[in-house]
């Protein structure tokens, strides 16, 4: 399987549903669009790129040609980045982002205790001290008003 | 003539005074760092830094983010001269005869010629655009529903055909952006689409969250887990003057990238990556010595340079005359503009004289700041490139989250980003470009409204859109490109955008 066949074939995917989901609004006519008509055309868009690049995409690289070596990296940053995203405002943003700086720098990067330990209370209280205390931009605080 | 000078006088009046120039100054000076450190280009960056925007007034504001914006252009180059690193990816062809060049021992001489270069381009083109914008604001006066329909939809047309990839997969991508697009109420029938019980989607998705995750998290995906940072290159202070005849090979590349990358960046839709593309493809056509081309060409670093910079200052032509964006950066800015209660197009410059004269005096001011930036510092912003890359990305990272989260003070943009960054790392590793989705999402809703808004001015009748002189121009100038673009197909011949290709 190539790679423009994979793309294709999401893209029409994606094209799918989104017509199935503009269903529920109604559609107006030609001349007389409804909320459903502009999402709706542009769905048939996205199918018909899909089509045209999964008909052309033949003889282009392979999908297992693609290299995913980073992946574990990439899973590692984004498993922070989820857990930023669920603790902002449960547990405060400085606490959050300390355990962020926290994770990525000692466990997936492996650096010094010294270093990861500095930047895991310099990046969060910094910042913090930066945006919310100096320029006014308000962030959430967390237990004990941290 | 007369009044512009006045005006720009008002202007001068405005962007010399110290807050203002302050904000200039700290812009460019941001702006470089961000152009330096890969990874985060012009584009996270304003998305990064808007927040910070919000305690000051309109005018402060947008000269900050307008000094972020050229000053990663500047920026993008030291990386791409010293390490071969783009900063940001208008810098890709400086990498081919700028590194050749360090490599070379020429690396100072380099760095001057794309500081200067990029100097008289930035200079040139806010000339140009002071003189464009005001008569392009007054003929968009003229602009009803079908001609913006007309114009957006030869916008994304350009986008898509200037792709460095397939036209057909730029227009995937700016389909995908136009379906994001239509997440939110609908501006006529007030239904609220896609939104699934999410209250916070009922102004759609923003731009920022999805630029910060198709650009800055995205990158931050595919770079991070790769091993052994390049090196560095460090020119002394001493050897940055170029010799009599590099300034020479330099002299006319500088002109025709500035030429070019003012008329490619005026168009909408096309972004200032493609007019180096261009500049490099012309320097390469026109030069004596076609074959010095990717061995250290000066030429190949002056043109490029020139031309990005000026397609810098051509997308604020129709951002600040048309209200409509060029490019994905413009489109940041033009959401900036709106975050400050400033309504751009057509009546902006009648309506608010010292924001609009104001911002073009003060990118004069921001050359000249970036010039005296750029050469003796160039020390300091190689030793930003030092800060290994593990160390340097959580810190991104956090900004990154700081930035989404604080537009709005909302998850749910952190969650976008997130998904965003997810499909953008999918998506470069599949090889497509995700600029056209940033595009698509903001010009989105207007295309929507223009084209049910011409509709309704109709009756219905779909042939307003052919009926009306400027209209039926503009679409005509879409089918062209499609037809461009199908040549080949039919053909079985290369066009001029393969032709293009360099072997880096």
């Amino acid at each position: 399987m190539t790679v423009d066949r994979v793309a294709g074939l999401a893209l029409g995917l994606i094209g799918l549903v989104a017509v199935v989901e503009s269903r529920a609004f109604p559609l107006g006519s030609l001349h007389r669009p409804g909320p459903a008509f502009t999402p709706m055309l542009l769905a048939l868009l996205l199918i018909l790129c899909g089509a045209a690049v999964f008909a052309m995409g033949a003889g282009g690289r392979r999908l297992a040609e693609v290299g995913w070596h980073e992946w574990r990296h990439a899973v590692a940053i984004f498993g922070a980045c989820a857990f930023a995203a669920w603790g902002l405002e449960r547990l405060g943003y400085r606490l959050t982002m300390a355990a962020v700086v926290a994770f990525l720098l000692l466990v997936v990067e492996r650096k010094g205790w010294a270093l990861g330990l500095g930047l895991t209370v310099a990046v969060p209280w910094g910042s913090f001290y930066l945006f919310d205390t100096l320029l006014h931009v308000p962030l959430p605080r967390g237990p004990f008003g941290l | 003539m007369l009044e512009t000078f006045q005006n720009l006088g008002l202007g001068f009046s405005v962007a010399l005074a110290p807050g203002v120039l302050w904000y200039g100054f700290i812009g460019c000076l941001v702006g470089t760092l961000v152009g330096v450190l890969p990874g985060v280009g012009p584009l996270a960056g304003i998305s990064l830094l808007l927040p910070v925007t919000y305690g000051l007034d309109a005018t402060r504001a947008l000269v900050m983010l307008a000094g972020i914006y050229y000053g990663a252009m500047y920026g993008g180059s030291t990386t791409s001269i010293l390490m071969r690193i783009p900063g940001e990816a208008a810098s890709v062809m400086t990498c081919i005869d700028g590194y050749a060049m360090a490599r070379k021992g020429r690396a100072g001489p380099a760095l001057t010629i794309a500081a200067v270069g990029s100097y008289v381009a930035g200079t040139v083109s806010v000339i140009a655009l002071m003189f464009l914008a005001p008569p392009l604001a007054a003929f968009a006066l003229r602009f009803g529903p079908p001609e913006y329909f007309s114009l957006l939809l030869l916008g994304l047309l350009v986008l898509a055909y200037m792709n460095t990839g397939s036209m057909l997969r730029g227009l995937a991508m700016a389909a995908l952006g136009l379906l994001l697009g239509m997440i939110g109420i609908d501006q006529m029938s007030g239904y609220f689409r896609f939104a699934y019980g999410v209250t916070e989607l009922g102004d759609g998705i923003g731009v920022v969250p999805v630029a910060v995750g198709l650009f800055g998290l995205a990158e931050i995906l595919l770079t991070a887990g790769q091993e052994q940072p390049p090196d560095v290159i460090r020119p002394r202070l001493r050897d940055l003057l170029p010799s009599r005849q590099e300034l020479r090979e330099a002299h006319l590349p500088i002109w025709r990238g500035t030429g070019l990358g003012f008329l490619i960046g005026i168009i909408p839709g096309s972004a200032h990556v493609i007019s180096t593309f261009v500049s490099y493809a012309l320097e390469r056509k026109v030069s004596k010595r076609p074959e010095e081309f990717g061995k250290g060409a000066v030429a190949g670093v002056a043109g490029p340079e020139s031309a990005n910079n000026a397609a810098t200052s051509g997308a604020f032509v129709p951002m600040l005359a048309l209200g409509v964006p060029g490019a994905p950066v413009a489109a940041l800015l033009l959401a900036a503009m709106m975050v400050h209660g400033v309504t751009p197009g057509p009546l902006l410059i009648q309506q608010d004289p010292r924001l609009f004269w104001g911002f073009i005096a003060s990118m004069y001011v921001g050359n000249v700041i970036l010039l005296i930036l750029n050469l003796p510092l160039v020390g300091l912003f190689v030793n930003v490139l030092r800060v290994p890359y593990p160390v340097l990305y959580p810190i991104v990272l956090v900004c990154s989250i700081l930035g989404v989260y604080a537009v709005n003070r909302s998850l749910v943009d952190v969650w976008i980003m997130l998904a965003m960054g997810v499909l953008g790392y999918v998506l470069r590793k599949l090889d497509f470009e995700t600029a056209p989705i940033v595009l698509g999402l903001v010009l989105a809703p207007m295309m929507e409204l223009s084209l049910r808004q011409s509709l309704a001015m109709s009756a219905g009748n779909y042939a307003i859109f052919v009926t009306r002189p400027i209209s039926v121009v503009l679409l005509a100038l879409g089918l062209v490109l499609v037809v461009l673009a199908l040549r080949p197909l039919l053909s079985r011949t290369l066009d001029w955008r393969s032709r293009l290709a360099v072997d880096t």
